[in-house]
């Protein structure tokens, strides 16, 4: 039995956590914001990483990204990815969703004449464009079938080409059979990642990058990619108006919590006049009930 | 949107390809609404997108769609007359077999089939997993513009365009996304991000059985099991009531003293993504931009210090009370009520004044709430 | 078989990437191990770099490294309580020419001066901590790291792993760190938008600010405060000796807090949003903490080895010569042939004492020893100066050679003739 081959799609993102919003112009500043690996790719590495621990085969981590986007590869090649590659162009600037799966597809695409492609990874979402889009419109760009938010692969057999996997929703979770070639876009929360051996780090720093300009990667069509190529135009970015007032806060002596409580109940029910109707109609009931015993 | 946010180059593409409006994309009419239902019913989103559907085709001055598909039961016509009760005037209705259970392939097929056939202006989806799932192909597939986790929906004076807003850059800034050239416009929007719309029960509208063709041969995904969630599975973006605690609370043990609270308000316990982090709750509780959602009637934060990444996720709600040792908190930025003080010694006095003041259950007049 | 390195450099700061930087370029196959998520991640500065040991390295840096403003005004501000007596040192001319200091952001100059050191050749791993030397008898031949597998070998080893050198204190090679021999500082990143800056400041364009602050802010101890501008932020910092934070038991956050709200200041910081809060150590030690700097198969550069300027608040330049310094000779000892014996590479310190490293800790001996056991320096005098300036330029009437005999007697009263004349002998001892 041969062992699947698999891409991994990574992206590298701002650290959200780390970025600041201008005071008054309310423009975001990237000034020092460190890149990272999109967290959620992470998940779908690891997955990608199991399934080569079990049965073998290759795994290849692909980017869409400026040079600098290198390190989100490197990091993928130090928990055991195989091979890397890094789609850049500037003619990918300003790319939306589906400007970055029509680029990505073709990536893939030009992979798979390499060796055939059986299995694509994405993380469930980025956390900057935050979408959740680019997997759905790789897989159907490329015609695969498509699996998403998957939780757990309980069965992978090469040799039928068949795939089984569990796909959270809201109520539950559903037991899918499909068939490779097939994306993947794995939930996240799914599994510990792992930490590589200095072999492994030594090695991932020493492995070229293939980067693949946009002909590289097999793009002729100019209009679908890049700003052309995207439908959505963002039209303004603004801060969000935060509410002028600031909370009302309860004023208490140390002493005595329970009546700043009580207090603060008060105002609450205050806001609510269905609670407070109801409130006192209990207390009403109460004390009638108390009245006719 | 991924790469295209915050970056001046899409100033310059807005203005270029403003005056090229293709005439042909005059054709595309009507605000549909994708109505998402399983065996439990229809999707609550799907009502809220409906008000939504509603207040734009009446700036439009067309029409709202409601796409209803499933098997074909007595069901889909239930929810079909829902559907206009929540503000459709059309039902595009689909039942077959194959429907039973969402899976992509014939759900996308069906609802781009529908819209080559009735070209709607705008299509709009919950940002469930369901929702995403197919919103995304449906996009690639039409080759049109979609916006994910709307917060906003209007439409923009100059272009009459869908102006989708959603935030961005990690709830730091929201920007206003528009799909100039392409049709239909897309969107996706979270449960519980808008309001609820009135339902009127004799409201008139037309349900049309649309005839799609689907071959169960043809469909390689199957669906061998459902497995339902066990156990500790509410849906917080239902909540009337939430009171959250976070890592202020200092150890897994404290969020007892939130189900307390919970309990004697009728209501459920959510969390920040830290107290998840640290093992004190369980993961889907978890509120913000990682988590859900949600808009109850009354938000209890305790030990919260409302980073942004949370607020994102509450701030709509009705009324936020907040209770923080720090006095510059954030979370004092967006409660209406807060009390400066040690969340765990005073969660169970509040506990206390709740049930000496009201009863449980009571405080939630809608059957909506705790649902189990 | 492991695999063996001509030399494994830890740390990824301006020392280390110095050192693996100039070892790359003389042809020599380098192992970088950083412990931070990148180079710079952690890494603390106020921060002023000084171009001279950078420009040595590489020649076109302004072209391309990352630098926020070149500093065109330095002002030395000595504080009271409530004002202060400054001198500003302004000349646009900084601008024209090659200018000579910069403030950078840490994070990104360090990543981008170890991406120079990898296009070199360098191989940079991250994330990884060096636990241990390993040796052979007395020779150290590689390290261990906190990864599986994590042994690597090397003909030898240069420790640039900052001020705290973990390394070589388990190694022996250094004492642990005394209190009075390091200073703690603590600093805060404000951001602003650009153009409140440059109007605060009246600077624009690249053009930047730096204030140094001494005085009765430090309640005593012996330490500086600082403010420098960057593009959109500004850095505001103090530090002071560790032992003298013990003694006072006041702590590091509350003396910055203090600063901040120093009159001052208060308007120069108004409506920031703070970004980061830092604390780091600072080594203060001087030319007579620095350790052994060499032996059998290491070599020390850098903070590791101690080597800050801290009465110019000069660290990075000398951590850069220092790692390019022993770089060179280890590359000059391959290139002959000598193994990187202990007494083979003494001739790394010999060019150090023919640097300006040497020379200038040298020269600045004396500073603190002067300063701790003269705290009036530190409190007295600025309380006295502020006075003075206020009498002085105060128009009430009373004419000035009056006032100018009412500040030679509070002079007088404050420390005697005999104290003011040996505190200016002090002075001139510790500072010549
Ligand atoms: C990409 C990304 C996505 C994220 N998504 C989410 C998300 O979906 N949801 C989310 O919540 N977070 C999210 N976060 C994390 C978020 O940035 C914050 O770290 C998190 O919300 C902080 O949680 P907290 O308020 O519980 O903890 P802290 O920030 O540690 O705050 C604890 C608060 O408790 C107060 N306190 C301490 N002791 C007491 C006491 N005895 N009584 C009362 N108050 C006390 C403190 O003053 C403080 O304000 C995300 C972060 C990133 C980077
Ligand atoms: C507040 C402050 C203000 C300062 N201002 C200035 C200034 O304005 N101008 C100036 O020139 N200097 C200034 N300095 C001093 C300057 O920051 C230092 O002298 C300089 O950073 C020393 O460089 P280094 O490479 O020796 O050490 P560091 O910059 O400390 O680098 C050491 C590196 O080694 C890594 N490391 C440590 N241990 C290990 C390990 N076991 N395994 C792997 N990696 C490890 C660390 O993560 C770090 O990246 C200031 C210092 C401080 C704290
Ligand atoms: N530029 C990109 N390069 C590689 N993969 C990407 C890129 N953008 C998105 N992805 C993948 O698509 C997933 C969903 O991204 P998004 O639609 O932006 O939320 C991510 O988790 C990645 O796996």
């Amino acid at each position: 039995m041969r062992g699947p081959n698999i891409v991994v799609c990574v992206k590298q993102v701002p650290d959200s956590a780390q970025i600041r919003v201008h005071p008054v112009t309310g423009t975001i500043m990237r000034q020092g914001v460190p890149a990272v690996l999109n967290p959620y790719d992470l998940f779908a590495l690891e997955e990608a990483l199991r399934i080569k621990d079990r049965l073998g085969g290759r795994i290849v981590a692909l980017c869409m990204g400026p040079p600098q986007a290198e390190a989100a590869l490197r990091k993928a090649l130090s928990l055991g990815v195989d091979d890397a590659v890094l789609v850049s162009d500037r003619a990918f600037a300003g790319s939306d969703t589906l400007a970055t799966s029509f680029a990505l597809a073709n990536a893939i695409r030009r992979l798979s004449e390499e060796k055939p492609i059986d299995l694509v990874f994405t993380g469930k979402q980025t956390i900057d464009g935050d979408t959740g889009q680019v997997g759905p419109g790789v897989a159907k760009r490329l015609g695969m079938h498509l699996l998403s938010y998957v939780c757990r692969i309980p069965i992978l057999d090469m040799d039928s080409g068949t795939i089984v996997a569990h796909r959270w929703t809201e109520r539950g979770v559903q037991v899918l059979t499909s068939r490779l070639p097939c994306l993947i876009t794995v939930l996240e929360g799914t599994s510990q990642g792992r930490f590589a051996s200095l072999p492994e780090m030594i090695r991932a720093a020493r492995q070229p990058i293939r980067v693949w300009d946009r002909k590289a990667a097999g793009i002729e069509d100019l209009t679908k990619i890049g700003l052309k190529g995207s439908p959505t135009v963002v039209g303004k970015v603004f801060a969000p108006s935060r509410r002028s007032e600031r909370a009302e806060c309860i004023e208490w002596e140390p002493d005595h919590p329970e009546t700043a409580v009580a207090l603060l109940w008060e105002k609450v029910l205050a806001r609510q006049p269905e609670w407070a109707a109801m409130a006192s109609a209990d207390a009403r009931k109460d004390g009638e009930e108390a009245r006719s015993e | 949107m991924s790469e295209a946010e915050g970056k001046p180059a899409e100033k310059k593409g807005a203005a270029r390809r403003k005056p090229t409006f293709d005439p042909r994309l005059a054709e595309y009419r009507g605000v549909w609404v994708f109505v998402e239902r399983d065996l439990s019913g229809v999707h609550p989103v799907s009502w809220e997108l409906l008000g939504a559907a509603r207040r734009l085709a009446d700036q439009l001055g067309s029409e709202v769609g409601a796409v209803v598909a499933g098997v074909p039961e007595e069901a889909l016509d239930v929810d079909s007359r829902e559907a206009i009760a929540y503000g459709a005037d059309v039902v595009y209705q689909v039942g077959h077999p194959v429907l039973a259970g969402y899976r992509n392939e014939p759900y996308s097929k069906l609802l781009c089939e529908l819209v080559k056939r009735h070209k709607p202006e705008i299509l709009l989806l919950g940002a469930t997993s369901l929702g995403r799932d197919l919103a995304s192909s449906v996009a690639t597939t039409l080759e049109t513009g979609l916006t994910a986790d709307c917060t906003e929906l209007a439409i923009d004076r100059e272009s009459r365009a869908l102006a989708a807003t959603r935030p961005t850059f990690g709830g730091n800034l929201l920007c206003t996304i528009l799909t100039l050239n392409y049709r239909p416009q897309m969107a996706t929007v979270r449960p519980r991000v808008l309001p609820s719309p009135a339902k009127v029960r004799d409201r008139s509208g037309q349900i049309r059985k649309e005839e799609i063709e689907l071959h169960e041969e043809e469909i390689v995904t199957k669906i061998a099991q459902f497995l339902p969630h066990v156990g500790d599975q509410v849906d917080l973006a239902l909540s009337e009531v939430i009171v959250a605690g976070g890592k202020g609370l200092q150890k897994a043990a404290n969020f007892a003293l939130l189900e307390d609270l919970a309990l004697a308000l009728g209501g459920e316990v959510g969390a920040t993504r830290a107290a998840v982090q640290a093992g004190w709750i369980d993961p889907q509780r978890q509120i913000g931009q990682t988590g859900k959602t949600v808009r109850p009637k009354l938000y209890i934060a305790a030990g919260i210090s409302g980073a942004i990444q949370h607020r994102v996720g509450m701030e709509s709600s009705d009324l936020i009370v907040a209770i923080n040792t720090d006095p510059n908190a954030p979370i004092f930025e967006v409660a209406h009520y807060g009390i400066v003080g040690d969340a765990v010694a005073l969660l169970p006095l509040l506990t206390r004044a709740v049930r000496g003041r009201i009863l449980p259950e009571k405080a939630t007049p809608s059957g909506l709430c705790a649902s189990p | 078989m492991k695999e063996r390195f001509d030399a494994i450099v830890v740390g990824a700061g301006p020392a280390g990437s110095a050192a693996a930087l100039t070892l790359a370029r003389g042809g020599r196959k380098v192992l970088q191990i950083e412990r931070g998520e990148y180079p710079g991640s952690k890494n603390v500065q106020g921060a002023i770099l000084y171009a001279d040991s950078l420009q040595k390295l590489i020649p076109n840096f302004r072209d391309e490294a990352p630098l926020e403003r070149h500093l065109i005004e330095q002002r030395l501000w000595i504080l009271d309580d409530r004002s202060y007596l400054g001198s500003t040192f302004r000349s646009p001319a900084a601008s024209e020419a090659e200018p000579d200091r910069y403030t950078i952001l840490r994070a990104q100059f360090d990543k981008w001066f170890a991406k120079k050191a990898e296009e070199a050749g360098v191989l940079l791993i991250c994330e990884t901590t060096v636990l241990d030397l390993l040796r052979e008898g007395k020779r150290v031949v590689g390290v261990r790291t906190d990864r599986e597998d994590g042994e690597v070998y090397a003909d030898v080893v240069i420790l640039a792993d900052g001020v705290n050198s973990v390394l070589a204190r388990k190694a022996g090679i250094r004492p642990e760190l005394g209190a009075g021999e390091v200073a703690l500082a603590v600093k805060e990143v404000l951001f602003y938008p650009q153009e409140t800056l440059e109007d605060r400041f009246g600077i624009q364009g690249e053009e930047g600010v730096a204030i140094e602050m001494v005085g009765k802010i430090t309640r005593g101890m012996v330490g500086t405060a600082f403010l420098y501008t960057n593009k959109e932020s500004l850095a505001v910092g103090i530090g002071c000796l560790l032992s003298d934070f013990r003694r006072e038991k006041i702590p590091p956050y509350v003396l910055l807090e203090r600063l901040k709200e120093h009159p001052a200041l208060r308007p120069l910081l108004r409506d920031g949003e703070m970004k980061e809060y830092t604390a780091h150590l600072i080594p203060e030690g001087g030319y007579r903490s620095i350790p052994k700097l060499s032996g059998d198969g290491w070599l020390i550069v850098g903070d590791a080895g101690m080597f800050v300027n801290s009465v110019h608040r000069e660290g990075s330049n000398l951590a850069m010569e220092t790692g390019r310094i022993a770089a060179e000779t280890v590359l000059e000892l391959k290139e002959a042939g000598a193994p990187l014996t202990e007494s083979n590479l003494r001739l790394y310190r010999r060019r150090l004492e023919s640097s300006f490293v040497m020379k200038d800790l040298r020269k600045y001996r004396h500073v603190h020893e002067v300063l701790e056991n003269n705290r009036h320096f530190l409190t007295t005098y600025p309380e006295l100066v502020n006075r003075a300036a206020e009498t002085l330029l105060r128009v009430d009437g009373v004419d000035k050679r009056a006032k100018e005999r009412e500040i030679a007697r509070s002079f007088r009263k404050r420390r005697s003739y005999r104290g003011l004349l040996s505190d200016a002998v002090k002075l001139w001892r510790a500072f010549r």
